[in-house]
């Protein structure tokens, strides 16, 4: 069943009937989760790090204009061609222009989660261009015509037996092979001969330097390298918020990055692309895309530290069991929930409320977003603008009526506890939710309030 | 000292029990404690579930409550949390007021009576489970994400109870999935959650497991007892309370 | 108006008050051997270290672990033998082929052994990932601590492009199973000189 379609709620049933595969899909995560523990815990500075992270962030957001603006300054000079998208139509036709200025209908495409969320794929494939995806993880979910279920481990919901089918069915491996070294091959040798045909290589941008026009790319693969270096056009798309003031703050944040993201010192390639080689155009696309409106918003601007680590997403326990897909975003966990409801309330009102606002996401933050309180704030924002069910809101009406009032209060909990003692059979039901998997707890005669007034003569 | 006990709604209606234990380990330790009777709700079922304007009305009454008192003390991380981070009222001073002196249970034992015996005995294996308000809001415990020195409150309390024998988890501060409305909205992720984490006391063989949040007990009392397990679950102030 | 006028005009409007820059963004770290630091690193990160005392040594490492293998280039002079082509190509995909590329790393870092190379050390900038497998030769005198060293001695933008590399290229997108050799070199060997 595609859980695009549905509610997170309604997603994660979907992806609870198999209970193996939501233990497997757990522990698979929380393995991440204490390597990234590890590889923290062998900094003693970790806890300095994350806040100078914070407070360069911090700054960037505040001074964002004027570092765009040498940035892009420093770009020009450096031979690069500089553009601005104002949303994802234009994102998207600017890297289509460009593809068309190549003369050429094929392109590869390294890791950017900017062009999910701009869905670029389809719309490049609706004009005829054909789009690789050259990181691994992001080629099976592209071959089964799925999106990424997380930042960094794009086909982490899938078993090694459903990519030896895919590969079977794409790329001709023996059915039923699902030896990663074996399958890791293939992709490899079809991968290659991909880097070494496409004249227009698209890469995302982790960090851009408004010291000296420069953009960074981590991977652990090398895709992003041997596309960018092997064709005559060079695009990197960035949101706005990747930029940073100098190349020396990049020593914060690339000993954060993949620490946080896999345990990993750091990624294996950290490529720093200043100019365009001889011949070779460079391009940056540069996007809002809703990003100045969230800067706007004081409650949730600092969303825009966010370096894409996944740290959270790994450690949330509400991911780990309803999967990436369930968030029905392009950024799914919980820094996808805040996120999304800045590119649409509507369409991803539900989002804030799959949390049970634990913390941990803040916790593990390499750049210390306050995500779960942000989490709390958008219910309110949500809620206020009418974005909840109608039977909620009445039913919250109710809730707060009685809740307010000690004598309606005391009444309802005799109700109550009379519900349960006398006529379970009408709290214990299918339509009570608790019920489907939990017992309800056993009423007392008396309420502590009660007991207290019979046995300390208050 | 003058303390207030605020017990929160579903433990008065629930779990009188816990309340009556709270009651009576602050008298133990020398707490004059007074129930406050027309009290009834933080008002974070609202607030959680995206209706903080709705709140004002509870707000109103706790502060009616809970004005005048040198502390106010609650067996809730939760409800806590709630009242420290988001009471506010037409008197916001009385509301700042009680901002800063309300206390969950264990912290005001540790950090303000700064216990350091008990008469408590309680001879079996218990596995502490850190509500995540209580841990990673109050700061009860150490977080497990952060580089930096362990401690645990409740820890620390239920190592003076003679004889209790107290397990290390394999996942120490996990949510149990409760989440307030979150039980019912999200019902599969919620029981995944709380079958996970009993899982993980029941692997480490514990008879009961204890925490300072009756509402994740209760999740997880649901769950136990679904799977008719022997293993029960109680507050971390019956266990205080015990005796032979 | 243009997008970058709107977007800009946007930002301006939008972003809050000036917030400094932190005062700390730099930390020390005290490894009590540089070397061991990053041998121990390279090695839980799939690469292969060695300390050795002259090219002679890594000469003689070099033809016991590739006997006889075609399609060799070095930059380093001194290893020039080992060769049978060249990196220095005007076009990118005569690299191909390149089974063998042994290079020079300027700085190279403790904490995480990751090793600069820029366009100074690379003929081509394809060439340390199109390769099937990647030797880089370093002196244990370059080392540095942490990545805050490497950048007050780094100047990023010398030539057009330079990356840190830590080990060979990787992936484990298939059920998290750790797969050396991605797109990238299947194996990396970092021999370090005095």
């Amino acid at each position: 069943m595609n859980q695009l379609n549905l509610d997170h709620a309604s997603a994660a049933v979907e992806f609870n009937k198999d209970e193996p595969r939501v233990d497997w899909h757990d522990e698979t995560l929380w393995f991440v989760r204490t390597k990234r523990d590890r590889a923290a815990a062998q900094l003693p500075e970790w806890e300095q790090l994350r806040e100078a992270a914070s407070q360069i962030k911090n700054h960037v957001l505040s001074n964002m204009h004027d570092l765009l603006a040498q940035f892009e300054e420093n770009a020009k000079q450096n031979g690069i061609t500089v553009h601005w998208a104002e949303n994802a139509d234009e994102h998207n036709a600017i890297i289509h222009k460009l593809i068309q200025d190549a003369g050429v209908t094929r392109m590869v495409k390294s890791k950017s989660m900017l062009t999910e969320e701009c869905h670029l794929n389809d719309y490049l494939t609706r004009h005829g261009i054909e789009v690789i995806d050259s990181d691994l993880g992001e080629r099976i979910v592209q071959m089964r015509k799925e999106p990424p279920s997380h930042i960094v481990l794009p086909a982490i919901h899938l078993k090694k037996s459903d990519v030896g089918e895919t590969f079977h069915e794409h790329l001709g491996t023996e059915k039923g092979a699902t030896d990663p070294q074996y399958l890791t091959e293939a992709a490899r040798q079809h991968l290659r001969d991909t880097f070494l045909t496409r004249k227009v290589a698209l890469t995302g941008v982790n960090f851009a330097i408004a010291e000296t026009g420069g953009f960074v790319v981590c991977t652990n693969e090398g895709n992003a390298d041997m596309g960018a270096h092997l064709a005559d056009v060079h695009i990197a798309a960035m949101g706005f918020e990747k930029i940073i003031p100098r190349a020396e703050h990049l020593g914060v944040f690339l000993r954060l990055l993949a620490r946080s993201a896999t345990g990993q010192p750091i990624t294996t390639f950290s490529s720093h692309f200043h100019r365009p080689r001889p011949g070779q155009q460079m391009h940056i696309v540069i996007v809002d895309n809703g990003r100045s409106r969230q800067l706007g918003r004081p409650d949730f601007r600092n969303s825009l530290k966010c370096i894409r680590c996944a740290a959270c997403l790994n450690t949330c326990p509400v991911y780990r069991r309803s999967g990436g897909h369930s968030y029905h975003s392009a950024i799914a966990g919980p820094i996808g929930s805040i996120l999304a409801p800045n590119l649409d309330m509507k369409l991803n009102a539900d989002l804030p409320f799959a949390s049970t606002l634990c913390g941990s996401c803040s916790n593990v933050c390499p750049v210390k977003i306050d995500i779960h309180d942000q989490l709390y704030k958008w219910r309110q924002v949500l809620m206020k603008e009418g974005y909840g069910p109608g039977s909620k809101t009445a039913a919250m009406k109710a809730m707060a009526t009685v809740l307010e009032s000690p004598s309606l209060y005391r009444v309802a909990g005799k109700i109550g506890r009379g519900v349960l003692r006398f006529t379970p059979v009408l709290a214990e039901n299918r339509f009570n939710p608790w019920y489907n998997q939990r017992e309800m707890p056993e009423p007392p005669a008396e309420s502590f309030r009660d007991w207290y007034i019979n046995n300390k003569k208050v | 000292m003058r303390v207030g006990l605020f017990i929160p709604c579903y433990i008065d209606q629930f779990y009188p029990k816990v309340a009556i234990a709270t009651l009576k380990l602050l008298q133990n330790v020398g707490c004059e404690v007074d129930y406050p009777l027309q009290q009834t709700c933080c008002g974070q079922p609202m607030a959680n579930s995206g209706y903080e304007h709705l709140t004002g009305g509870c707000n109103e009454n706790f502060v009616r409550n809970f004005s005048g008192y040198d502390y106010i003390v609650s067996p809730s991380g939760s409800c806590t949390l709630h009242i420290k981070h988001h009471l506010h009222a037409a008197n916001e001073s009385e509301a700042s007021a009680i901002r800063s002196r309300i206390y969950e249970l264990t912290e005001f034992l540790t950090d303000v009576v700064k216990v350091s015996s008990l008469k408590a005995t309680f001879p079996y294996r218990v596995g502490l489970h850190q509500s995540c308000h209580g841990q990673r809001g109050l700061h009860l415990a150490q977080m497990s994400e952060l580089v930096a020195p362990p401690f645990s409150k409740p820890a620390q309390l239920l190592n003076l109870v003679d004889g209790l024998d107290l397990v290390q988890l394999d996942r120490r501060d996990e949510c149990c999935g409760f989440g307030g409305t979150f039980c019912v909205t999200e019902e599969a992720v919620s029981a995944k959650m709380g079958k996970d984490r009993v899982a993980d006391h029941l692997r480490h063989g514990v008879n009961y497991i204890t925490g300072v949040d009756v509402s994740c007990l209760m999740h997880l009392e649901g769950i136990l007892k679904r799977a008719n397990s022997a293993v029960q679950v109680k507050h971390i102030a019956e266990i205080l309370t015990a005796t032979v | 108006m243009t997008s970058r006028e709107k977007i800009l005009a946007n930002i301006k409007a939008n972003q809050p008050d000036l917030r400094p820059l932190p005062e700390q963004y730099t930390f020390v770290s005290t490894f009590p051997d540089l070397t061991k630091q990053f041998i121990d690193v390279l090695t839980f990160v799939g690469g292969r270290a060695l300390v050795v005392p002259d090219y002679a040594a890594i000469r003689a490492d070099l033809q016991a672990q590739y006997p006889n293998l075609k399609s060799v280039a070095t930059t380093i002079p001194e290893l020039a033998d080992l060769a049978d082509r060249t990196m220095t190509v005007s076009d990118p995909h005569e690299l191909a082929d390149l089974n063998l590329a042994i290079i020079e790393g300027p700085i190279a870092v403790a904490e995480n052994a990751a090793i600069w190379v820029d366009e100074q050390q690379l003929p081509q900038r394809v060439a340390p990932m199109i390769t099937q497998y990647l030797v880089i030769v370093i002196r244990q005198s370059t080392l540095v601590p942490n990545m805050h060293d490497a950048y007050k001695q780094l100047k990023v933008d010398t030539t057009g492009f330079g990356t840190f590399i830590c080990g060979p290229s990787k992936t484990a997108d298939i059920e998290q199973s750790l797969v050396i050799g991605a797109h990238g070199a299947r194996s990396l060997t970092v021999y370090l000189l005095p």
